[in-house]
């Protein structure tokens, strides 16, 4: 296996990134850019930025600021929240993207999935996948960002997504999400044994070592980290050692 | 006009603004254009692209632009393809069907193996940041455009097929994955292929544009 990535993730709601527990009750952190430049510093491998309101009021208003950090910061950056067209996908990448994650619009419409992977390719299509509990090794696929049910299992959905094109997985579990015990590693091993595209697992990373049980017992390709990083309590530079000291494969970055 | 440093082709593929930023954060005038009379007026050209040869290449004969790429490359002018621009610098591709490339440099694109060498299956597409390394027959990196660059810094690669050039003389560095090595940066005179992404590759990708901006 490759390098596994180690990926700031970006909850962005108006101008400002913000923080939420299992993504709601969000507090404001600060000025996007100014994190997305520190953590390129730090030897981010990629970002994500997330409008957490966006599919609330079906659109994305992230246009700015990706425009923005496509000026200073040089490592892939991807987008989601209210993506609903192949429009708003050309949208993006012309403000400087280089993916889109699409999670809602795609559970309502499936082919969008096809649509985006067929115009922009595969790796421009990132399926996210808001994943919540619902008995033992089961769980339910939510929508707009974490408040609606929709009756579809997450394996299912996964397994259904990459058939149509997405070339890779952001799969957040909404239990985690923001409360720093750790990642749903049970819930990456269902959607890694079962998938051949690269899953990035999402939510709940409470310190550095989690990164090991990610990517040793979840199979993960790459972790998305955010109040980890946001409130200082560790830097790349931190979980990039950790995986290396373990033998886990990181990018070479001095 | 400002006499412009280079020309980044635009075939409507790709994230032309990222390769704009990444050069004029180099510090380079850039002109992100389709017209064949700037391109080939320009000192140095790039050829960007991301998704499938196939596509590619239909983008560029509709516009013309394979003639024009092929001039800017007999003329001399230094040309840099990224991704699919360094592959569709080659003779031909297995993806979807045989498909003819540009021919600038002999040799196939062909799918990354599906295992590694000791025979397990891999992730594909090939997404990450991988090391440079030196090929095996061990041509160092000083007049290419890795000459600010030591071997082991790694780079951002997202691609599903690779360059395998006919020669080893056209083969300036390889990344390693599945154990097997993978042509990261072709070179033959003028012409100049990345497999990784310079514009999204950090401090370590813009050296290499700032070397090949100082071509």
């Amino acid at each position: 296996m490759g390098n596994i990535r180690l990926i700031g993730r970006l909850d962005i709601k108006g101008p400002n990134l913000i923080k939420g527990i299992r993504l709601e009750g969000l507090r404001v952190i600060g000025e996007p850019n100014e994190y997305a430049l520190k953590y390129y510093e730090q030897g981010v491998d990629e970002l994500i930025y997330m409008d957490s309101v966006a599919s609330l009021y079906g659109r994305n208003n992230l246009r700015d600021i990706v425009e923005n950090a496509a000026k200073n910061v040089f490592v892939p950056l991807t987008v989601g929240g209210g993506i609903r067209s192949l429009d708003d996908v050309t949208d993006l990448l012309r403000c400087g993207a280089d993916k889109v994650a699409v999670n809602t619009a795609a559970v309502a419409n499936p082919k969008l999935i096809s649509d985006i992977a067929r115009r922009f390719g595969s790796q421009c299509m990132v399926l996210s996948i808001e994943a919540k509990q619902i008995g033992n090794d089961r769980w339910e696929v939510y929508t707009d960002n974490g408040r609606e049910r929709t009756g579809i299992d997450v394996i299912e959905w996964a397994k259904k997504g990459v058939a149509a094109g997405a070339g890779e997985i952001l799969l957040t579990s909404v239990d985690r999400e923001g409360t720093r015990k750790g990642f749903d590693v049970a819930l990456a091993k269902a959607v890694t044994q079962e998938v051949a595209v690269p899953v990035i697992l999402s939510g709940g990373m409470g310190k550095v070592e989690d990164v090991v049980d990610a990517v040793r017992t979840g199979g993960a390709d790459a972790i998305a980290m955010a109040d980890i990083l946001h409130y200082g309590r560790a830097t790349i530079g931190d979980v990039r050692d950790t995986a290396r000291g373990v033998g886990i494969g990181v990018r070479n970055y001095e | 006009m400002n006499k412009i440093d280079v020309a980044v082709i635009d075939y409507g593929i790709g994230n032309l603004l990222s390769v704009r930023r990444s050069l004029e954060h180099c510090g380079a005038t850039v002109a992100v254009t389709s017209d064949p009379a700037e391109i080939l007026a320009a000192p140095r050209v790039i050829l960007p692209g991301v998704g499938a040869f196939v596509d590619g290449m239909k983008e560029l004969r509709q516009r013309k632009l394979d003639v024009v790429v092929q001039e800017v490359a007999a003329r001399g002018i230094s040309l840099l393809g990224i991704c699919l621009g360094m592959q569709m610098l080659l003779t031909e591709s297995e993806e979807f069907g045989l498909t003819s490339g540009l021919g600038l440099i002999s040799g196939k694109v062909i799918p990354i193996p599906a295992t590694t060498v000791v025979g397990e299956s891999q992730k594909i597409p090939h997404i990450g940041w991988s090391s440079l390394v030196v090929p095996s027959h061990g041509k160092n990196w000083s007049g290419t455009v890795l000459e600010n660059i030591a071997p082991d810094e790694a780079v951002y690669f997202v691609h599903s097929f690779m360059a395998s050039p006919s020669s080893d003389e056209d083969r300036i560095a390889d990344c390693i994955y599945g154990g097997a090595a993978i042509s990261a940066v072709i070179g033959n005179k003028n012409i100049i292929g990345c497999q990784f992404h310079p514009e999204k590759s950090g401090k370590v990708g813009l050296k290499v544009l700032q070397s090949f901006l100082a071509t």
